[in-house]
Parts: structure tokens; sequence; C-alpha cells
């Protein structure tokens, strides 16, 4: 792998820049892995970076349906924070906020990770309550989340509309000022690029068909549109498709899929300086260096693979972001998409070994899964090498359903469902 | 926005009259507090959450207010059928969904 810095591109610049090679290569699959990954989005890329950098790891393969970050990876609103409101929580997201920060010098690859500060709005008493008792967990937590009040939030975010007159007025605010925006295409290729330098396959247009099991259980490697792959140890880390890979090893999960969608607006110069949400009005918006307003909205209701969602939930959207900035009103969206997200009951992540031997899980991020993406990696890495959870993730299991210790994390999408 | 057709109203309506109330036949026990976890984990946290034909819930709230059951391609989002709750399960489903709409 050859190193990105300034002397490349001046070194490109004289030679008309026909010395930059792939950033990952497309090998032929082995007939066997000691890995398999399927899934290659952040979190599986990531997962195979991790094994290979910290473990050692590097017959692995990570193998895709589409193409390398093209699933949730490349569809969501690439928001990145840690303000949860458990012990667990916190561990897990602010392990990855302290890889974010950092990222693109390990990775050698700019993901454009920006601490511009996400701000969470109150509009009524409850929300005062609920963001306070946030801010004074998280700081317990040694996660930095302070109290704004209306005055202050408008300092922070001038197009805020902070009205008294407002439906919904401000009344006050939490600021996670560590918390930002990263470049959610680059943190898949950075992965995929450090990953495939180090002997990792990286396989995409190989769809996972079916999941083989020895007579003693244990998992043997996949079927796929391009043949049969070995591998003793499996990590499923399959979004939305979670359950349907999980299922083909004939393991039933806690999961239901549902659409969420997202759009941009066109690109304007330099308006909204920070992450800004509300649960109350449901909305939230960050800005792209590009300029596009880029705005979230919440699931459809029903379970649905369609990749597609209603267009009434992006309006009730719009209708929330004009609440907060009457200025976007004439503002005119670019486009939407929507991508499939895997919704556990307590709106927490699996990242877990399964009564499978040799199978893991990585699944159930829900509808806020990219700024988790380092550290998911990093301890989802960590369970597959040492056939046992990370003390961070070890309390995101499956059994936890079973057993009652839930991990409710209403927060996960900061907008209410 | 689905267009969901009501057995009770016998009309279809926008997605908006309607909440989705998650997968259908799911038995709850008589005796609840009798459920070993195991048990109580399979009725209440696990999903089967099909790519392809889900037997769900919903419930016509803006309109009769009734709760019924309807089968859906979760990968096109088109409704194969809809039936009154309490109906057994359809073993067979209509091939073409268009000709059940239009009875």
């Amino acid at each position: 792998m050859k190193k990105y810095s300034v002397f490349a591109i001046a070194r490109e610049a004289m030679r008309g820049h026909k010395g930059w090679e792939e950033q990952w290569s497309s090998p032929e699959p082995r007939k066997e892995y000691d890995v398999i990954i399927v899934g290659a989005g952040g979190h599986g890329l990531a997962t195979a970076y991790y094994l290979a950098t910290v473990h050692g790891i590097t017959n692995v393969a990570v193998l895709e349906k589409g193409w390398l970050g093209g699933g949730n990876t490349g569809r969501n609103t690439t928001i990145i924070r840690s303000n949860y409101l458990y012990d667990e929580s916190a561990g897990i997201y602010d392990h990855a906020l302290k890889l974010w920060d950092g990222l693109s010098q390990e990775l050698n690859y700019n993901v454009m990770y920006s601490a511009r500060g996400v701000m969470m709005l109150a509009h009524n008493v409850h929300d005062v309550q609920v963001l306070k008792r946030h801010v004074h967990a998280n700081r317990l937590n040694g996660i930095d989340n302070e109290w704004l009040t209306p005055e202050q939030a408008k300092e922070f975010c001038p197009p805020l509309n902070t009205s008294k007159e407002a439906r919904y007025p401000v009344v006050g605010a939490s600021l996670q000022r560590r918390g930002g925006t990263a470049r959610h295409d680059a943190v898949a290729w950075g992965y995929a690029r450090g990953a495939s330098a180090r002997g990792v396959h990286i396989i995409q247009n190989c769809e996972v068909t079916g999941v083989k099991r020895a007579a003693n259980g244990a998992v043997m490697g996949v079927d796929t549109t391009r043949g049969f792959i070995g591998a003793k140890k499996v990590g499923v880390v399959a979004a939305g498709h979670s359950s349907v890979i999980m299922n083909m090893a004939g393991v039933r999960m806690p999961l239901e899929s549902y659409p969420l969608q997202a759009l941009v607006s066109e690109p304007v110069k330099p308006v909204v300086p920070c992450v800004v949400m509300s649960n109350t009005v449901h909305a939230y918006i960050s800005q792209s260096d590009k300029g596009e307003l880029v705005i979230g909205a919440g699931t459809d209701q029903y379970v649905s693979y369609s990749q597609t969602g209603g267009l009434h939930i992006l309006q009730h959207t719009l209708d929330a972001i004009c609440e907060m900035f009457p200025i976007f009103t004439r503002m005119k969206m670019l486009r939407s998409w929507g991508g499939i997200v895997d919704v556990t009951p307590d709106r927490s992540p699996i990242l877990a070994k399964t009564p499978v031997p040799g199978l893991y899980v990585n699944c159930g991020w829900g509808t806020g899964g990219f700024k988790a993406t380092p550290g998911s990696g990093h301890v989802f890495a960590h369970t597959i090498a040492r056939d046992d959870p990370h003390p961070i993730n070890a309390p995101f299991t499956i059994e936890r359903f079973r057993t009652g210790r839930l991990i409710d994390e209403a927060a996960a999408a900061a907008v209410a469902h | 926005m689905l267009l969901i057709r009501c057995p009770y109203c016998e009309e279809e309506r926008p997605e908006l009259e309607f909440r989705n109330a998650g997968e259908a036949h799911i038995a709850r026990s008589a005796n609840m507090a009798g459920e070993s976890d195991d048990d109580f984990e399979k009725f209440f946290f696990i999903r089967s959450n099909p790519k392809g034909i889900i037997y769900e819930r919903w419930r016509h709230m803006h309109g009769c207010a009734r709760f019924f059951n309807a089968v859906r391609d979760t990968v096109t989002d088109k409704f194969v059928m809809t039936y009154k709750a309490g109906e057994p399960k359809p073993t067979k489903l209509p091939k073409n969904s268009n000709e059940v709409v239009a009875k």
C-alpha cells in the first residue's frame, strides 16, 4: 500500500497521476479462510481491519452481495455522538468516539471526522428533564455533554428559531462538543484499503445463500453465488439482512427490519455549523461539506426490505425542519433514499457469540449504527479472534432477551419511536 | 404510502388511517406467569422478520378501529390479501393479488 501524503500528490502531479494504485484488490475467493465476514459495510470492513491489525488474523474474506459500502454505510446521515444514557451504551459508543479521533491518521485516509458538536433541543419540561438526566449520566461516565440556555443554543447555531412565539419553542438544549459528522463513504473505503493491504480479501457481488454447519453444529462455511467458501468462524454483519442470514444457520433473532429514509437539499453556503436534533418535533439536520443540508427522517411502521419508504414520512420530517428553521422553508430538496435498518426490541445492538459454535453476529444497530463503526469493528474483531467478547460488548448478548438484562436505550435514534 | 384494504370496511384506504401492529398469529399464553423464560422470549421478542411473505396485523385506527390481518410481500410491499382477525392463517395464497382486491 502506497502511503497517501502531500508528497504523493506532488509526485503524481509531476507524472500525470498515473501512479495511483487501486485502493483495494478484488481477488478470486479462496476455498477456505480462517474468518469470513458477511457484509462489506463499515462495521464489517472495520472488523476485518482490526482482525488484521490488532489480532494478526489476515486470512479473512469479507463477502458482499452488492458493492462495498452500498448499504446503510452509504445511506446514513453520518452523525457521530456518544451521549447515550446507560453505562453499557456509553461504553461502546464512547469507545467508538475515541477511535474516530485519530482515525484518519490511523487509516492514512481522510474520513473527514469533524467534531462540530451535536445539539439536542428541549421544547418542554419533559425534554428538559430527560436531556438534563442524559447530561448528568454522561458526565458521570466521563463523556462530555453540557446544558445550554436558548440564548446559548442560538449563539451556537444562529439559524435556529428560538423565538418564544414558535409553536414548539426551544427552552434549552444539550450539547456534546465532541460529536459531529464524518464522510461515510471514506470510512468504508479507508477500512477496505487498510484491510486489503494486510491481505484481507474483499469479494463484492458475492451473495451468501446458505450457512453450512457440521454434524456437531459448528459452522463449516457459507454457500454463495460464487460457490461454497469454507471457514470455521463466520461473522454476520449484514445490517437489515442479519436475521435473513442468521435464519440460514437456524438461529431466529429478536430483530425487525424497517425502511429508514433520509434526504439532502440543494447545496448552499455554510449555514448550519453543527448537528441539531429534536426528539419532540422529530427531526435532525446537519450540513455536509458539499453544502447540502442532510436530513434524517423516521422509520416506516411496517417490516420491509424494499429500501424505499412512504412520502408522508419525509413530509412529516420536513414539517419539523421548517418549524426549527423557518429560513429553510423555500429550500429545494435534491434527493431522498431509503435503507433497511434492523431494530432490536430494546434499541441496542447485538454484538455477540451465538448458540452456533463459530458463528458471531454484529447487528441490531437500528437507526444509528454509523457513529459506532470503529468501536463496533474493534470489539467484534476481539470477539471473533478470542471466541470471547471484549468487556465493552459483553453486555450486548442475544441472551439478554431471555434473561431480561435489556439495555433499554430509547436514546438510540435520538428521535422518538 | 401503502393502500390497505380493510376487510371490515371492505374498502381500500390510505396507510395514514392504519397502524401496523406487528407480526400476526403469535399466540399469547393463557398462563403467562407459568411461561418459561425460553417460551416468553419466543413470544415476546423473537420475530420471523421474513424477506418475502409476511403475516401481519393492522388496525384501522382512523376508520372502524378494528384489528385485522394482512399478507404482504416485504420485498415489493404489495399486499396479497387481508382477512379478519380470528380467521385462520391462510394456507394457500391467491396467485394474483389484484383478483382478491377486485372481489
